[in-house]
């Protein structure tokens, strides 16, 4: 396993794009804490951001993994190119014939998914723990491990998205097309949304619970919008007699149908690889 | 003898073409084996059906008589196939590395591998810098860095220039003197004539020879001959069961042996005949003719 982890270390190191782009990503997600940072004035009172409660132990879990998930297309740059690479360069054929397995390949990249995922939720956790305790009204232990389930959705939302941008890699086999398709991909998913909901199943919650199996859909219902849980803005919305009751948590099916994905789309990959001729 | 690698007729089919009819041959340890075939021949498939990246339509092939795996045996084996592919961004030791990491050796001999192709001075320029002949050698230092049992070459030089070809061809010899099995794919039969002791030859997929290059034709070679009778000489020549068949070319007999017969023992029969020749030349036919007589016959 070590051995898979460090070829692809080796391919990925020394590609400079991949790494300029792997340091913003990581970057980008220290940037939440820039949030904390805003202010404005509203009719002469001073009003900041980090104060209004978003790092509170433990909406700063919900809040956190919703925006940070937003820069993994960053890394999905990366990962639809280490995989396309592979065929633009030829060195997928190169590999196979110096020996290595197409299981191992595929196990390769996979791994260095997983260790992708690893350290953004790792990086996620530090960057959350120093924020919420600089900032959450309640530092108790018992709050501020609660909640934690949005971190492990964090988790396979990520490694579900980038075995999806995997497969599309070797699916396309060209990086520029496989970002176009993912695209192209999430557009086909909300147009059947749409189709479903407001022709077909009208006024009824069906259209939801069958988009809720599509893989872009499956992996943003994890972790659900967290801004109408905020407290400040639900009483702006009462004020103007709106009432948002939302199911805000992150359910065990959830999870479930985004690992049945990954396992899909790593097992496709495998499939496409020992179908092709190369 | 060990055997390193046979093939079980294999046939290889895309969509409704046949690339590789059926073929069926042993590779074995400490030869020279060459794979001969015009362009499209079926030579690249398959070297690449037995280098796991094309999947056989049938039959099956066994590396180092079926006691590995496909992917452990490469591990095993040295290889390049058509234009040599490393990852451009990245320098030549830093390629070679990799595949040390793949191939599972120690990167200990990445320098002596350089050396032995001539690489050793650029060994921390990026590939993309590379001229073709360089990427060509590295390719070669790649497959060599493993120690293969077998080195597997696919027109290696082919798109070289003459000083390249010279180079690659050299590099060859000394790896062949060190007594490594080498299997070389080519469309040149100097080149296989010049390296190879056995030649597996194919054309649309079908092999027609295999076997030692100089048992290639059963034919015991043929005569030049000239005389100031050529008429007497034909009557003779037809008479004769040493001979199969003769023509006239350019004023010379070309008289094509069925048996034995060596040079010293016609002139003196000729003579006793009273026969005098005023040209007498014994000729095996090049490999190019054997080819050419070989890859005709199908049609």
């Amino acid at each position: 396993m070590l051995r898979l982890l460090n070829i692809e270390f080796q391919k990925l190191r020394y590609n400079k794009a991949a790494k300029v782009i792997t340091i913003t990503y990581f970057v980008l997600i220290t940037f939440i804490a820039l949030i904390a940072s805003i202010e404005f004035n509203f009719g002469g009172v001073k009003f900041r951001i980090a104060d209004q409660g978003i790092f509170n132990f433990p909406y700063i879990w919900h809040f956190n993994t919703y925006i940070a998930a937003w820069a993994k297309l960053f890394l999905a740059i990366v990962i639809v190119s280490m995989m396309a690479n592979e065929y633009s360069h030829r060195t997928l054929k190169q590999n196979l014939i110096d020996g290595l397995s197409k299981k191992e390949f595929i196990g390769s990249k996979f791994l260095t998914v997983i260790v992708f995922s690893i350290l953004s939720t790792i990086f996620l956790i530090i960057v959350s723990m120093i924020l919420g305790v600089s900032f959450s009204d309640y530092n108790e232990f018992s709050i501020i491990v609660s909640d934690l389930e949005y971190v492990l959705a964090y988790f396979v939302k990520l490694v579900g998205f980038f075995a999806f941008c995997m497969f599309l890699g070797i699916f396309v086999k060209r990086s520029a097309f496989a970002l176009g398709f993912l695209f192209i991909w999430w557009i086909v998913e909300n147009i059947i949304y749409a189709l479903l909901k407001f022709k077909v199943f009208k006024g009824s919650t069906i259209a939801e619970s069958i988009v809720q199996f599509f893989p872009l859909e499956s992996m943003s219902n994890l972790i659900k919008e967290p801004f109408t849980r905020l407290n400040f803005i639900q009483s702006a919305a009462n004020q103007l007699g709106e009432n948002f009751q939302k199911d805000y948590t992150v359910h065990w099916y959830g999870i479930v149908i985004v690992l049945v994905w990954t396992v899909i789309f790593v097992y496709l990959s495998h499939l496409l690889l020992k179908k092709r001729d190369l | 003898m060990e055997n390193i690698l046979t093939l079980h007729n294999l046939t290889k089919k895309f969509g409704p073409i046949t690339a590789v009819n059926d073929l069926s041959f042993t590779i074995k340890k400490g030869n020279v084996y060459g794979i001969l075939g015009p362009n499209g021949s079926g030579k690249s498939t398959t070297l690449g059906i037995v280098l796991n990246v094309v999947n056989e339509t049938s039959g099956s092939f066994t590396w180092f008589d079926g006691n590995t795996s496909t992917h452990d045996a490469l591990k095993k084996v040295g290889a390049i196939i058509e234009r040599p592919n490393f990852y451009p961004y990245m320098t030549a030791a830093q390629n070679l590395k990799l595949v040390c990491q793949i191939k599972g050796v120690t990167s200990e001999k990445i320098e002596e591998k350089l050396e032995i192709v001539g690489l050793l001075e650029r060994k921390d320029s990026k590939f993309r810098t590379f001229s073709l002949g360089m990427k060509q050698r590295l390719a070669i230092a790649s497959a060599l860095l493993n120690d293969p049992e077998i080195l597997i070459l696919d027109e290696p030089t082919n798109g070289l220039d003459p000083q390249g070809i010279h180079q690659i061809r050299e590099i060859i010899k000394k790896i062949a003197a060190q007594g490594t099995t080498i299997l070389l794919a080519s469309h040149l039969l100097d080149e296989v004539e010049k390296v190879c002791s056995h030649v597996v030859i194919i054309r649309k997929g079908i092999k027609l020879y295999s076997g030692r290059v100089d048992e290639m034709n059963a034919s015991f070679g043929f005569f030049e001959l000239k005389s100031n009778q050529n008429s007497v000489l034909k009557d003779w020549l037809t008479k004769h069961d040493g001979f199969k068949s003769h023509k006239e070319e350019d004023g010379k007999i070309i008289a094509f042996l069925a048996q034995e017969l060596d040079a010293e023992n016609l002139n003196r029969q000729l003579y006793t005949e009273g026969i005098v020749l005023t040209h007498l030349v014994k000729r095996k036919e090049s490999l190019e003719e054997q080819f050419l007589q070989l890859t005709n016959n199908l049609n």
